[in-house]
């Protein structure tokens, strides 16, 4: 039963994207509306990733300025180490993460909403590609914005690291700098995007998922938007590891 | 015109619609009626495809609607108009930009045209001066008017209501059903109401089907609701004793 009901699940789902993946009625419609959740996206959930962002790069940097204490390790390799887990791990996986709360919830309470207070008939009725128009510009402004949010979160937690080491005298500025510049690796760049992408089309689209075919009241509302966090953050994770052994 | 031919729908072991064959006419009002529970909403989300029947057919002007692809029935979907029980009004536009919403998405027309057309259509449902409030700013008599202009934007084939009236006062509420007549006349329009408000029957009832578990147990107009022997009719309409006095009155007057 709970393997029936896992795989008609996912075969809706997949029924959902294919009809979410057409083309739109009237094009000028579909960009106002990408324009509208990149702006919510982004500017909406710029500070939340910096604060977020900030905080990580410097318990990061401390944490391990702590590990090398009395260790033959060179002190500027605090610079490299939080560079790298920054890059590799931390700005794409917990912005995400921290997106599947904020931005993924907003989006199955906001389909949810509207498919109870039947605003999807009423469009239905009017002849509109329902998926396609509620879907398909959330996950183009998420898969343009959300690479853009984590680059700033992976720039902004290396400077975080720079504030909570340099200034109270762990380590000099030369020596973070040094760090920052050592053994650098471009494809990590590509490796974080990639992850970027992928983690913004799932807290786009299962959140998506589950506010559009939520049924019943208040109470199905509120689980259908902790059920988009909880699985959206569940294959983040999972997408995560699968990413690091096929791309590492 | 609108024909049904032996729709059934069923959910799991419970059928709520049985064998539904009739037709609903062009510049009439049609009216769905029967108690909660006999199947109105459910044929009428039938009727504009948010159902799909277990059995039957579904003919918009001779076309088998259900035989269509995706594509073809949001065609069909275009003529049609519809203005939900709450009215469905999208909450973060203003009333202007819930009736134009229809002519952004499926037409070309310049921001002037589009503007003309909204001004005409909410001054045909007699509300000016309110383009620039939202829905929630509004009452709910205003909310249905706004919901008919929406649904009439597009200049419709098709026009379905469900339940227009439920949450009005009376005195609105025969605002409203003269608002649907007038318009269903005057654009030859296929309206299809689904009510259990009494004076709508007797108001505006041109075509009225009568539902009883699932199946049609009358159909007639408002003229022949009065003289009906049909004890469900009878039954449904004259339910509160104070009409089935009124209707004796009647009756006796008339004899």
């Amino acid at each position: 039963m709970i393997i029936q009901n896992f795989l008609a699940h996912i075969g809706r789902y997949f029924h959902l994207l294919g009809t979410a993946i057409a083309r739109p009625e009237k094009v000028s419609m579909y960009y106002k509306e990408t324009m509208r959740q990149m702006n919510d996206i982004g500017v909406g959930s710029f500070i939340i990733v910096a604060l977020i962002a900030v905080f990580i790069g410097a318990v990061t940097a401390i944490q391990f300025a702590y590990q090398l204490q009395d260790s033959f390790v060179p002190r500027y390799y605090i610079g490299y180490i939080v560079r790298d887990t920054t890059i590799i791990e931390l700005a794409p996986t917990i912005t995400c993460l921290v997106l599947a709360g904020k931005v993924g919830s907003n989006m199955a309470a906001e389909i949810g909403g509207m498919r109870q207070k039947e605003h999807i008939d009423a469009m239905e009725i009017m002849g509109v590609n329902t998926a396609a128009y509620l879907i398909l510009p959330k996950v183009i402004g998420a898969l343009i914005v959300i690479p853009m949010l984590v680059a700033i979160a992976a720039f902004v937690s290396i400077l975080g690291g720079y504030l909570s080491t340099v200034p109270v005298g762990l380590i000099s500025h030369s020596e973070y700098e040094l760090g920052v510049r050592s053994y650098f690796i471009p494809y990590n760049i590509t490796l974080m995007f990639i992850k970027s992408v992928v983690f913004a089309f799932i807290l786009t689209t299962v959140p998506c998922y589950q506010g559009y075919y939520v049924k019943g009241g208040s109470v199905e509302l509120g689980k259908a938007s902790t059920n988009a966090v909880v699985f959206s953050d569940i294959l983040i994770l999972l997408f995560d590891y699968l990413i690091a052994m096929v791309f590492t | 015109m609108i024909k049904t031919e032996n729709l059934v729908k069923s959910f799991g072991e419970t059928t709520v619609l049985k064998n539904i064959t009739t037709e609903f006419y062009p510049g009439k009002t049609n009216l769905i009626i029967g108690r909660s529970g006999a199947g109105k909403t459910v044929l009428l989300k039938l009727l504009v495809g948010l159902h799909k029947p277990t059995e039957g057919k579904v003919f918009y002007d001779k076309v088998d609607f259900f035989g269509l692809d995706s594509k073809a029935m949001r065609n069909v979907r275009m003529k049609v108009g519809m203005l939900f029980q709450a009215s469905a009004l999208f909450d973060s536009l203003s009333v202007e930009e819930n009736v134009r919403f229809p002519l952004d998405m499926f037409t070309n027309m310049t921001p002037k045209e589009k503007a003309m057309r909204v001004g005409y259509c909410l001054e045909r449902v007699s509300l000016e001066g309110v383009n620039t409030k939202f829905p929630s700013e509004t009452s709910g008599g205003m909310q249905k008017r706004i919901g008919i202009a929406r649904a009439i934007v597009l200049d419709p084939k098709y026009l379905f209501c469900d339940e227009p009236n439920s949450g009005l006062d009376p005195k609105t509420a025969l605002v409203i059903d003269e608002l649907i007549k007038s318009i269903t006349e005057e654009l030859n329009i296929t309206t299809v109401i689904n009510t259990h408000d009494m004076n709508s029957v007797m108001e505006i009832g041109d075509n009225i089907i009568l539902l009883y578990q699932g199946e049609i147990a009358w159909r007639g107009s408002k003229d022949q609701v009065l003289t009906s022997d049909n004890d469900l009719l009878q039954d449904f309409i004259f339910a509160s004793p104070f009409l089935q006095r009124l209707r004796d009155q009647a009756l006796a007057k008339g004899a």
